[in-house]
Order: structure tokens, then sequence, then C-alpha cells
């Protein structure tokens, strides 16, 4: 196969960018998008030109690194998949594919197709966890959780944490991402104790970092490579607004006490 | 060098809780005095970095990847084995123990799988108390299936993803103390060397990947959790980014590095398709449970696999292992493949594959719950093939996926470094020859949460350290190495470009140090090896610029560790001269192609000491005793 591609070049945080023209010749239609970037890559470099930096990992779609818009598109054109998963078969030869970063107010580029997402890790600190020390623990099989709340505690745990919900929103909000953590752990007993705390502070966290608000677009769930559902959202706002009531009966106990 | 297993004395069952009870204790309000690097935040340094964390210790994280959730861990798909016995299959400790050291064909700590064992259930627990997902019966309890080499159902499983499950639990964990201010985090940030002050680990030298900042950090101890080196071989089912640099620059600085020629093929994996490939992909050996391996009887036979009858198929691990079956370990399978592709009776256009059919099990338990059970792993097969596995059978073949060998660490899981830790894939401690399936996840979790935490008190406590700090002339040396390397690499431009050398050497190492060796095959890559690692400094390029993002610089780097790590490698291949586990010599074998064991001559880890750029390494031999399992011939017939 034989592409062009326009992909976002940009030197550094603070340098400006710009769409840069690339052909990709005699590309396996087997090769996944990123052996075909390797390919263009390794070119870039014996002309003497710097290579396009983009970060990757598994590529398996399961770590998360990689993040590439591709034709507007989170992750591509295909649903359920992550941009390591997407292959050349799934575009036509001879097609112009535009290659771009993430772009959500809270992930700054780090270079071209690379940002940063340590919001996302600011947001886990801020209540994403059980509290439980190592060696407390009591035998695995004492608390029965029921098939269900575990397998749909699964199915939010699956996120790769990838940032592709926050850049397919318009409004640019990672509310997928927070209410998969919160239902995931809201599914489970052990996860009881912390849990009206947990949706306040990670809400509150989700919010200083700059991500938008959710008024419910959906594109997130569309763009998500684990095909995560958007009713986590409802669950995390139902949550919340238990826990802004919880919070008032607790002043006014307090109060009165 | 002496290597000191500082195993405890006294029966196998009571050898951890006394040597607890003896190790030296640092006092609460004292932790938080001692800083402690962790490089690495994958099972093994994650959970390592959290306990200590919560423990008190002032904790300093480092990953190469933007976040401590990517460490290759995450990857994991089949299980983590445990002796909880919940099935009532007759497991125990004792089984599962036994299982490890046979399973690693005798070539491991009997005292170390003994711990690691008592401590998997722990592990288990601990994993539910923070949330993990497992997978469950209908009333509530936990579900088991089964992994290879065990004739018992111990392996927990959050559905194909029970790595990634495990280290969200540790990485929260680990965000928790990030949040509380007991763990600085350096995410984006690789370590090149180890600094040693007076003959103890006192720090480390890093590059910051984004801006380029050569950085010291000074500690009381320094612990690695870097995983593995299956990446020497170029194509693995590792993740682009997993090195060895960090346990190399260690060996370099005088940590042994033992059994580095012991690395795990694995049986069942996407068969390569193409030159531009750029990995491998695992199919987790759990899909053996319900999966049939099997190739046709005839030689060449081209027809489509739902086409040849029942009585011209050869199921052959049924057939050579009745036992065990589809379920024998991982060396032996892979083997048994190489076997039937060699013979001509491989599947799929490059003649490289064998079926792992499905079609009986859905048969028997419907397409649901085959779905229901491996759903992920048949999507991602689907992505990369295009090719349904609900409808026509996988095709699979062996690669490279772990490596047994690393550095070498006694009980404590100190190195020959005082004050240098190695947890995890990183450290040769528990496998042997040969890991069996979902037991990674077990060592990185036992060595990260349940020992360290222990074993580093004894360390600090009997330690009087001198306090040093970054500006001590023994940083700054490691500050201008590392410096010089990086100018050297970037000051070259040749004519080739890093991947091009690491898959050659990766080519040489899959022919000559892979699933069979032999005595003139690595004599001939350890001529090769060396040219190639000449080339490597003369004619890369490495473009772009040292003060900012470079990931051609990154793997640079990386490769140029490789091509001195392969050569130990094949010189300890070399070396041991039978067969074992994933380690097949073909002058040693017996007449129906199994393993040849020599214990009477190499019964020992064999630990091998840096000796300078110019000079062979030397070969110390930690001898090996087995009391507790009788050394026999490895049986799965
Ligand atoms: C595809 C696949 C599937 C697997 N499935 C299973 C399974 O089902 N069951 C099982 O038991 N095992 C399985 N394994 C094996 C198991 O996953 C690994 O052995 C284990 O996860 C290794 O954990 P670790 O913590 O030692 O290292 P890793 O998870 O590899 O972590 C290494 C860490 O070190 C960091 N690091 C490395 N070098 C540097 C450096 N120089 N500077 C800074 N940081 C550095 C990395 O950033 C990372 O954080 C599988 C392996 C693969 C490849
Ligand atoms: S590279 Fe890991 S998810 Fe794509």
């Amino acid at each position: 196969m034989n592409l062009t591609l326009r992909v976002w070049r940009q030197a550094g945080p603070k340098a400006p960018g710009k769409m840069v023209e690339y052909k990709a010749t005699e590309i396996s239609p087997e090769a996944s998008f990123l052996e075909m970037m390797d390919v263009v890559n390794d070119e870039l470099t014996l002309k003497g030109e710097e290579p396009i930096a983009f970060d990757h990992d598994c590529r398996e779609g399961i770590c998360g690194s990689c993040s590439m818009m591709i034709d507007g598109h989170a992750h591509g054109p295909n649903q359920g998949t992550a941009t390591c998963q997407l292959h050349m078969r799934s575009f036509e030869d001879g097609a112009t594919i535009f290659v771009e970063p993430w772009r959500v107010r809270a992930f700054p580029v780090v270079k071209d197709l690379c940002v940063d997402r340590s919001a996302f890790d600011r947001i886990i600190a801020a209540g994403g966890f059980i509290t439980a020390a190592t060696g407390g623990a009591q035998d695995a099989n004492n608390v029965l959780v029921p098939k269900v709340a575990s397998d749909l505690a699964m199915d939010s745990a699956a996120c790769i944490g990838c940032g592709a919900c926050a850049a397919a929103c318009p409004n640019g909000s990672a509310s997928l991402f927070t209410a998969a953590k919160i239902t995931h752990l809201a599914q489970l007993p052990q996860g009881q104790p912390e849990r009206y705390r947990r949706v306040v502070e990670m809400v509150a966290q989700h919010d200083a970092e700059g991500f938008g608000g959710c008024t419910l677009h959906g594109e997130c769930q569309l763009a998500c490579p684990k095909e995560i559902s958007i009713d986590t959202i409802s669950r995390m706002n139902r949550d919340y607004m238990v826990a802004a009531a919880m919070s008032q009966e607790e002043k006014v106990g307090g109060g009165t006490g | 060098m002496e290597l000191r297993s500082r195993v405890p004395d006294g029966p196998i069952e009571e050898k951890w809780d006394s040597h607890r009870f003896d190790m030296k204790l640092v006092n609460p309000a004292n932790k938080r005095k001692y800083t402690v690097i962790v490089v690495g935040s994958g099972l093994a340094g994650g959970a390592g970095a959290a306990t200590l964390a919560e423990l008190g210790y002032n904790v300093k994280c480092f990953c190469f990847q933007d976040s401590p959730r990517r460490a290759h861990s995450i990857a994991a798909q089949g299980g983590i084995n445990a002796a909880k016995n919940y099935q009532n299959d007759g497991d125990s400790v004792q089984r599962l123990f036994y299982d490890t050291v046979k399973g690693g064909d005798f070539r491991s700590r009997e005292a170390n799988v003994y711990r690691l064992a008592q401590i998997s259930v722990n592990i288990i627990d601990q994993c539910v108390a923070q949330g993990v997902p497992f997978a469950r019966e209908y009333g509530g309890l936990l579900a088991n299936r089964s992994f290879g080499g065990a004739q018992v159902s111990r392996t927990f499983y959050a559905r194909g993803q029970t790595g990634q499950q495990l280290l969200l639990g540790a990485y929260q964990a680990l965000e928790r103390q990030i949040g509380k201010g007991m763990v600085t985090m350096y995410p984006r940030t690789e370590m090149l060397d180890v600094v040693v002050i007076d003959g103890v680990a006192r720090g480390i030298v890093t590059r910051n990947l984004i801006t380029g900042a050569i950085e010291s950090h000074a500690a009381d101890a320094v612990v690695l959790g870097t995983g593995g080196y299956g990446n020497v071989f170029y194509l693995s089912t590792n993740a682009k980014g997993s090195n060895a640099t960090a346990i190399w620059r260690a060996y370099k600085r005088g940590a042994a590095f033992a059994n580095p020629c012991f690395t795990q093929i694995h049986p069942t994996c996407i068969p390569k398709s193409g030159d531009y490939q750029s990995k491998l992909t695992l199919m987790s050996e759990s899909l053996r449970n319900d999966g049939r391996v099997w190739v046709p009887l005839a030689k060449g036979d081209k027809r489509k696999p739902d086409t040849i009858p029942e009585a011209e198929r050869d199921y052959y691990l049924e057939r050579m292992y009745p036992s065990y079956g589809n379920l024998a370990p991982r060396d032996i399978a892979s083997r048994a493949a190489k076997r039937v592709c060699d013979e001509g009776r491989g599947v799929g256009p490059t003649g490289l594959g064998v079926y792992l059919d499905f079609a009986a099990a859905i048969a028997r338990v419907g397409e649901d719950a085959i779905r229901e059970r491996y759903g992920n792993l048949f999507v991602m097969y689907q992505r990369i093939t295009d090719e349904n596995p609900y409808r026509v059978p996988m095709r699979i073949y062996p690669a490279v996926h772990y490596t047994m060998g690393g550095l070498w660490v006694d009980y404590n899981l100190m190195s020959t470094i005082p004050g240098l830790h190695v947890l995890g894939e990183a450290n040769f401690s528990d496998h042997g020859a040969n890991r069996l399936g979902a037991s990674a996840l077990m060592q990185g979790l036992a060595d990260g949460y349940f020992i360290i935490s222990n074993t580093i008190a004894d360390y600090l406590a009997a330690k009087k350290l001198s306090a040093v700090d970054t500006t001590h002339a023994a940083f700054k040396e490691a500050e201008s190495r590392v410096s010089e390397m990086t100018k050297k690499l970037l000051a070259t431009k040749g004519s080739r470009t890093v991947d091009s050398f690491h898959r050659e050497l990766g080519n040489i190492m899959w022919e000559y140090c892979g699933m069979a060796r032999n005595e003139a095959g690595l004599k001939t890559a350890l001529e090769k090896i060396p040219k190639l690692r000449e080339e490597f400094w003369r004619e890369v390029n490495v473009p772009g610029s040292a003060d900012t993002l470079n990931q051609a610089l990154e793997k640079a780097g990386r490769v140029a560790d490789f091509f001195e790590l392969a050569e130990l490698m094949c010189r300890d291949a070399l070396e041991r001269k039978e067969s074992c586990g994933g380690h097949f010599r073909e002058e040693y074998q017996t007449a129906d192609g199994e393993a040849l064991r020599d214990d009477e001559h190499y019964a020992y880890v064999s630990a091998w000491e840096y000796a300078g750029d110019k000079a062979t390494p030397v070969l110390n031999k930690e001898p090996l005793e087995f009391e507790y399992v009788h050394l026999a011939q490895r049986s799965y017939k």
C-alpha cells in the first residue's frame, strides 16, 4: 500500500506545531498502524531527519500508551480498538491519513504525538483506591461477591487509561475515565467504606485538572478501546448526589453533637 | 566472588517464619529517616514501593513509561497461582512447591520456592482486599482455572487481563502513597547506572526522558524491579520498551548475573507474518484449558483445517504426554511444536504454525461460555490475523516470552552488591530453568508485597551507612560515564538504524541461542555478535539531540546493552553442557528427544561476574541441593 500521511510535528511543549506531509510506501496491509509509523521513522532517520515521537509500549491494546487521533477519531476508525491494534487493511490504498495527538487542555503536548497524561494519575491518587495496607487482609473467600457485581466491576476495571475518552469529548471531559474507576470499586463490598468519599475526591481532582464537564454527548464510549459504557457516568453521578446529601447530614450531625 | 545464599537453617516449612523472627527491625519512627530507591513500577517494583511507603520509608520510584500503571506487567493475561486449595482437588503449599521445583527442572533454590508457595495464599487475600475483580462462581466464591505443569486448578484470573488487574491494584496502592507524599514518583525517567560507594549501593543516575537531564539520586538502599530481558531477541511477547539496561549496568558495577541463558519460549503465540513485524503477541496458556493442539498427520497437507478429518489429525501433545495432554509445560510444548514443524507438518503460509482448536470445547460448553473465559484474547487474535477463532482454529507458534535468568540474589533478594536488591523477573530466583505458567505474577507480588518489606529492614538496621549525597565523586563519575555514552551514540551518525541492528542481533540469538542450541551454533554466535556490535558502534544512526525526548536514543542505549548481554547468554549456554528446562542442548537429549540433565556436573546456579570490557567474565557457582524434592527426570507422560 502507498499512503500519504499528514502528521502533527511539535518540537516541545512550548514550541509551535504544524502538520507535515510524509509518504508511506510499500506498506503491507497486514502491518499494524504503529509498524507503518516505524517504517516512516526509519526512512526519516536515514534521511537525517528527526523521527516522529509517539507513545507506545505493549502494542497489544492493554498498556494504554498509544494515543493517536487518526482522521479525527481517537485511535482511528475501528471501534473497540487501540491505535496499536489497528491494521493497515482498515485503510484504502492511496489514502491520505491525518495523525494528531490528543487535543485536551489537561493533556499538554510533550512532543509530536506524545502528551502528558499525568492528570490521570493524580485523579487516581485523589481516591481511586481501596485503603488496604499490605498484610492485614482476611481470607479471600470470607467475603462473597455476587458474580454479576464482580463482572460489572471487571467491565469498568478494564479501562486502560489511554485518554481517548477525553480526546473524543467535545468538552474535553475525562468523566468516563473517572467513572470507570468509581464504578469498579463501588461494585465490590471491599469498596464500600470509602465509596462516597472516593467519588467526591476524584471528581474534585478531575475538575481541578482542567477537564471539562460531561454533557452526555456519548463520544467517549464510541472512542473507548475497551468499550466502557457511558452508564458508568450515570452511576458516578448518582453516587456523587448521595455523597452530597450525606455530607450535609454529617455536618448537621456534627453540629448537634 | 563469594556467593552466600543466606538460606536460614531449620526445616523448610519453618525457614521463612524463623528468619522473620531473627531479622532485625527498623522502629517505626526511624523508617522515615531512610530513603529507598525503587526502580520499576511493575508488579514487583510497584508492590514493593507501595508497601515500603506504607511501612513509613521514604520512597523514590522510577519508571520509563509516562505512568507507573503502564509497566509491562499490565500485559499478563492468564492468571496467578496460589496454593489455596479452594477447589479441594488436592492442592497444598507442598504441592505448589513440588510442581515449581520440578517444573523448573531442578535448577532453582528449594528454600526460595517453598517460601513463594507459602506466600502465594496471602497474595490472593491482599489483592481481593484491594478490589482486584477476580473471576467468581455464581455463589460468589473465587473461580480457578488450570495452567500448564500442574494437575490441580490453582490459577486465579480476571478474564484474560489478570496482569492488568493485579497491576492496577498495586498501582492504586502506590498512587495512594504518592498522594500522601510518601512516594515521589519519577515517570519517563530511565535509570542508567547504579552508584556504589564503599562497596554498597548508594544511589542511581537517571536520564529524564523529556528534558534529557542526567540526574543523580542518593539513597540508603536501591531496589530494582525492572523486568526481564526477552527483547534481546528483538521479537518477543514483551512490550517494546522492556529492556536489560538497569540490571546490565548493575552487573557492570559488580552484581553477579545468574543463569543468563535460561530463556522461556512460550508455545502459544501468534506466528510472525512479515519482516516489518515489531513484536509477537501471546495467546495465553490458559487457552490450552479448552483448546486442543494439532497438526495434520501428513507432511505438507495444505487443506483447510475443517476439511481435514479427525483420523488425519495428530493431536501430538495428547499423544506424547497423555497425563498432562495439552497442558504440558511450556518448554516441552514448544519443543514439540518445533519438532512437528521441522517435520514439515506445520500449518499456515510459512509452515511455522500449529492449530489451537476450540471446536470441541465450543460444541461441549457453547460459544458463550468460551467467550466469557477468553473473550478478549479471541478479539485480540482477530484484530491481528483477521480470522475468527470461534470458526477456524487459531494458528500459533512458539515465541520468546520470559527470562528465568537475571541478577543473582540471596534469600533476602539482595544481589552481590550489598544494598542492591532485585525483585520480580529481573532476578533469577524461583523458576530454575523453566517457569510454570501463572507463576511470574505470583513471584513479582511475593517479592514486592511480602519479602522485600521484611528483608530490607534487616539490611538497613544492621548496616551503619555514612551520610552521602549526590556531590560525591562516585555520582559524578557515573554521570559522566552516562553522558559520554549518550554523546558517542549521537555522534556516530552512521548508515543504519538502531532497529536494523536490533533485528539482526535478534535473528542471531533466535537461530543459535533459541529453542535448540548446540556447541557449533553457540560458537558461531559468539563470533557474530562481537562483529555486529563493532559495526553498531561504527554505523549506527541515532538522530536528534540529547536534550529532548529522543526515542531513538533511548532504544540505542538499550540495544547497546543487549549486544553485551547476548554474548553472555551464549557463553552461559555453551558452558552448560546439559539440557534442562528451556535450555535445550541438542547434544544432550534422551532417546525420545527429551531434555537430559546432568545433575552430577551441573546442579548449580551459574553466577557470572563482570571482569572488565576486554576480559572474559568469571563464572562462579552456587551449588544446588535438593533435600525435599528428589532429583528425577521430569516426566509429563
Ligand atoms: C504477554 C505476556 C503475558 C504474560 N502472562 C502472564 C500470566 O498470565 N501469568 C504470569 O504469572 N506471568 C505472565 N507473564 C509474565 C509476567 O507478566 C512478568 O514476568 C511480570 O509481570 C514481570 O513483572 P516485573 O514487575 O518484574 O517487571 P515489569 O512489569 O516488566 O516492570 C518493569 C518496570 O521497570 C521499569 N524499568 C525498566 N527498566 C528501567 C530503567 N532502566 N529505568 C527506569 N525504569 C525501568 C519499567 O518502567 C517498569 O515499570 C506474561 C508476560 C507477557 C509478556
Ligand atoms: S501500545 Fe499499549 S495499548 Fe497501544
